[in-house]
């Protein structure tokens, strides 16, 4: 499956068509109201997050499995997924910080997601410490699993949940109705034309890089054990 | 270019949106090609990658059934 083409194809002609229909399609821009265009990076900055989300998705079931089965090449997978996710945040944290500054006036506001989103960020990144911090390998992928299970769950309250629970600059938050990321209201059927199709190629993308890192890895491992 | 755009986004209130000033001079499509462009530099490099690694994967093991 990982050496098939199509689904890559796929991938290459959504992104085409979300980084040229995206601007290009029509925004609904009331006065008053400061989005005005730059809700087009919806199709960018917020994708990034989907994709995150699905390759930290992927991870953690791999590192459960590894858990439960000691396969080696699980191990890989689940790593190398949550390396590409954690690109994937990493770039949605960067695009954020560059729409709030224009959109709300400096680049980090301390509003609550944007805590939320660097603390899911950064116990990632505590993930690949504690795994370069192992020798013995088996401790390594062990261990390494269980904290990528811990990861991903705290994904769901820095997130998911606390920025629903007080005041938030993004959309939704406490006193306002509807999901703290994607407000229907927001989104006219001609730009969720774009939007879903953005999410899905960006999140293919991902997981393209994702399996790229895993093939990579399986041929250093093979070398080493041939050695 | 969508800086640029965005710096004017004070005055847009009540000037004409800066965006729609692209579109209605056709240099929206400017836009458009540039990033066509990086993308389409982008995934040659991406599908190179992977034919390069499909060959070393073929190379390492020639024998062994190519499973994921």
């Amino acid at each position: 499956m990982i050496r098939k083409y199509w689904w890559k194809i796929l991938c290459f002609v959504l992104l085409v068509y979300t980084c040229s229909y995206g601007f290009l399609v029509e925004v609904p821009s009331p006065p008053g109201v400061p989005l005005q265009q730059t809700i087009r990076n919806l199709f960018f900055h917020v994708a990034m997050w989907m994709a995150m989300m699905v390759c930290f998705s992927v991870s953690v079931v791999y590192a459960i499995k590894f858990l439960h089965k000691s396969n080696p090449v699980d191990d890989i997978r689940s790593t190398e997924f949550a390396r590409a996710g954690t690109v994937m945040g990493v770039l949605g944290l960067v695009t954020g910080m560059i729409w709030a500054n224009y959109q709300w006036g400096k680049a980090w506001t301390g509003d609550a997601k944007l805590n939320g989103a660097a603390i899911a960020v950064l116990t990632y990144f505590a993930y690949f410490v504690l795994k370069g911090s192992f020798n013995d390998e088996e401790k390594r992928a062990r261990i390494g699993a269980v904290f990528n299970i811990f990861a991903f769950l705290m994904l769901f309250p820095s997130i998911w949940i606390m920025p629903r629970l007080v005041e938030s600059l993004h959309p939704g938050g406490q006193g306002s109705e509807g999901n703290p990321a994607l407000n229907p209201k927001d989104t006219t059927n001609a730009m969720r034309s774009v939007m879903y199709p953005a999410f899905i190629g960006w999140t293919l993308l991902s997981v393209w890089i994702s399996t790229l890192f895993v093939r990579i890895r399986i041929i250093q491992q093979n070398k080493l054990y041939n050695e | 270019m969508v800086l640029m755009i965005l710096s004017v986004v004070t005055d847009a209130q009540t000037a004409e949106a800066p965006a729609d000033i692209m579109r209605s001079n056709g240099k929206i499509y400017v836009v458009v090609a540039v990033v066509v462009t990086i993308l389409l530099g982008l995934f040659i490099y991406l599908f190179s990658l992977d034919r390069k690694i499909t060959k070393i994967e073929k190379a390492t093991n020639p024998d062994r059934e190519m499973r994921l």
